[in-house]
């Protein structure tokens, strides 16, 4: 069995800038601000890079919608051990507007052209946090889906037993392949990527495709009105004693 | 006027003795740039040492200084910090190319002119050295130009047990006179690891003297590493080398080195504790700890003995109850001793927690007078006042 991953890498405002609404309110400032991949991103890739190690996947390629910038993130999931990259080339006016809705049909239609056996995704990017782009691809495809997976192992009859962060705790299903995976904060601790290996990824196949070639309409399906920063946080108040901390939450009427 | 990054130094370095103006600079929280190519980044004082390498992984680089705290870099510049990956990479004096500095006297000043980030260089005075380990007590670190290095290929931990202090530490001195590269090399004695194991819950490991190694560079040459440093090991009385290669595995076995204190503590949880730093040239740091310990057993005090073996370094954390003045007296002593053993031996009364509040009795003994008067004449030069941290380091 070596099954042929496809992995999805989103470029995104690093988790540890503080982010800033735009003077214009429409969006947030991304100029000179400092981007890397999806954090589930990187669980992802690293759960194909660990199939791969244990002679499970065959070959990994990462996959990234966007502008230019993009190829950044994919020399990261090749630094990390994707085997090649494709980066569907989005110009910025249209990327603002591009959703899972769009980005899902984009999967899906490599998926089929790359004859992948499994797509795995991070289960949601941490600036939208949609959590459905996943979920939307194996729709397209009409595969079975995993999400939130904390758990992956493969069987010996063709299917993955996949245990799922739910609720209530943890589910475990067995999936047979083809399949879409969503990957969760548990199912990994991802690699860094060494700077010998940055040096490899520069000559891995990086391939530019336009979502004409792939038969994808982008049309915008949502007009953003208005982005705002959360309203300050008024300041909190010190009570002297447990008494008057009840009546309080009394008179706010929270008890 | 007092400067303040994460709080988290060793020497009462922020304490203000004589009153005055805190001054937290953790606002100052910029990536100032970083120039992969070069090797090099330049950050102001709220940026911490982990939220760095944080943004360094993309482009394959770290900083390596590594004293166990998330600490700001700038303040770490200022107690010339050090950690477990000294014994490869060097400490914070080895590692700063440049500094911005605010004077007492409001004139912003940068050690090696502004904007300089060449790796060497041989113009004028080294002011950066003079600021790097001055506590506070020189001025205000603003800006501090790192030396980076690139992620190496391959990583690998490993914990080997010896049948005693003496046998462990000589191991130690014997891989490095192999030469091998070793990346981390740190002793913990049979008292930490009873704490370690137990605090941080390790499996697998027993409570005797102990080395956690670390290996890095290519794949072949961990191989090679590794092989010679564990038959080294075996030669000394050491047990079979027990591998964390996981990513995970191996940060788990550091944050318990790192936590070592915590584990002491944990000991005897309503105690005080000291922790000793000294240093001494490598050759006799196997007598210098059996004579701590010999020390220790003496006084009847629990204590844990943790170090940086491959720079001479070791720290003893010792306990006592607060509320018996003769054990509290018995603890203050031992560190002491501990301190004016490593002076007799060439030694310093400080590898790398710095100098603060209470080791400036040392400081005399270990600099002589001529040093020392220096000294007192290079801080009344930038400071005549004593207004910078006063009653710190000198």
């Amino acid at each position: 069995m070596s099954l042929r991953v496809l992995v999805g890498c989103k470029r995104v405002i690093d988790f540890a800038v503080k982010v800033r609404v735009r003077p214009d309110k429409k969006g947030v400032v991304t100029d000179g601000v400092k981007h890397s991949m999806n954090p589930f991103d990187e669980i992802a890739v690293e759960e194909a890079v660990r199939l791969k190690e244990k002679s499970i996947a065959g070959e990994i390629i990462a996959v990234s919608c966007g502008p230019q910038q993009c190829q950044e993130t994919l020399r990261t999931a090749l630094a990390m051990g994707a085997d090649r990259a494709i980066h569907v080339d989005i110009p910025v006016k249209d990327y603002e507007a591009l959703e899972p809705f769009h980005v899902s049909k984009i999967l899906a239609r490599l998926a089929k052209d790359e004859k992948a056996d499994i797509v795995i995704v991070g289960k949601q990017a941490i600036d939208g946090d949609c959590n459905q782009t996943g979920q939307m691809t194996a729709a397209w495809l009409d595969w079975p889906q995993a999400t939130f997976a904390s758990k992956l192992e493969k069987g010996d009859d063709g299917t993955f037993t996949i245990a799922r962060e739910v609720d209530g705790g943890s589910e475990t299903i067995k999936v047979k392949l083809p399949a879409v995976v969503t990957v969760d904060l548990r199912l990994n601790e991802p690699r860094y990527a060494t700077l010998p290996n940055i040096m490899k990824a520069k000559k891995k196949p990086l391939a530019k495709k336009t979502v004409a070639e792939l038969g994808v309409d982008i049309s915008p399906r949502v007009e953003i009105l208005s982005v705002e920063e959360p309203p300050t946080r008024k300041a909190g108040e010190k009570v002297e004693t447990v008494e008057d901390l009840v009546k309080k939450l009394k008179d706010l009427g929270v008890v | 006027m007092i400067p303040f990054g994460t709080g988290t130094g060793l020497e009462g370095g922020i304490l203000p003795l004589r009153g005055g103006v805190t001054f937290n600079l953790m606002k100052m929280d910029q990536v100032v740039c970083v120039n992969a190519d070069d090797f090099d980044g330049t950050v102001e004082p709220g940026v911490t040492r982990k939220t760095f390498n944080n943004y360094l992984r993309d482009l394959g680089l770290w900083f390596p200084v590594d004293p166990g705290a998330d600490a700001s870099l700038c303040g770490m510049a200022a107690t010339s910090a050090s950690g477990t990956n000294a014994v490869r990479y060097g400490t914070m004096r080895e590692n700063i190319l440049n500094l911005e500095v605010v004077l007492p006297d409001g004139r912003i000043m940068h050690t090696a002119g502004k904007g300089r980030r060449s790796r060497k260089t041989a113009a004028g005075y080294n002011l950066t050295n003079l600021f790097v380990g001055s506590e506070g007590t020189l001025g205000f670190i603003t800006q501090a130009t790192l030396r980076l290095y690139g992620v190496p290929e391959a990583t690998v931990a490993a914990v080997c047990h010896f049948p005693s202090v003496r046998a462990a530490v000589e191991a130690t001195v014997s891989i490095l006179q192999a030469c091998i590269p070793v990346a981390r090399i740190e002793f913990l004695d049979e008292m930490q690891m009873k704490a370690s194991i137990e605090y941080s819950k390790l499996q697998d490991l027993s409570e005797l003297p102990t080395l956690f190694l670390e290996f890095n560079g290519s794949e072949k040459s961990l191989e090679e590493q590794a092989k010679a440093a564990g038959e080294i090991a075996v030669s000394h009385g050491g047990s079979e080398f027990k591998w964390a290669k996981e990513h995970s595995e191996r940060n788990k076995l550091w944050a318990a080195r790192h936590n070592a204190l915590y584990a002491a503590r944990s000991l005897a949880p309503n105690c005080k504790c000291i922790i000793t730093d000294v240093a001494v040239p490598i050759s006799r740091l196997p007598e210098i700890i059996s004579a701590t310990k010999d020390d220790i057993k003496k006084s009847e005090l629990l204590a844990t003995i943790v170090g940086h073996v491959g720079d001479g370094n070791f720290h003893a954390c010792i306990l006592a109850d607060p509320n018996s003045t003769s054990d509290m007296d018995k603890m203050k002593e031992l560190a002491n001793r501990a301190a004016e053993r490593a002076l007799s031996m060439n030694g310093t009364c400080t590898g790398e927690h710095g100098v603060g509040i209470g080791k400036r009795h040392h400081l005399s003994k270990q600099l002589g007078d001529v040093t020392i008067d220096v000294l007192r004449s290079v801080k009344k030069m930038f400071d005549p006042k004593d207004l910078m941290n006063p009653g710190k380091v000198i």
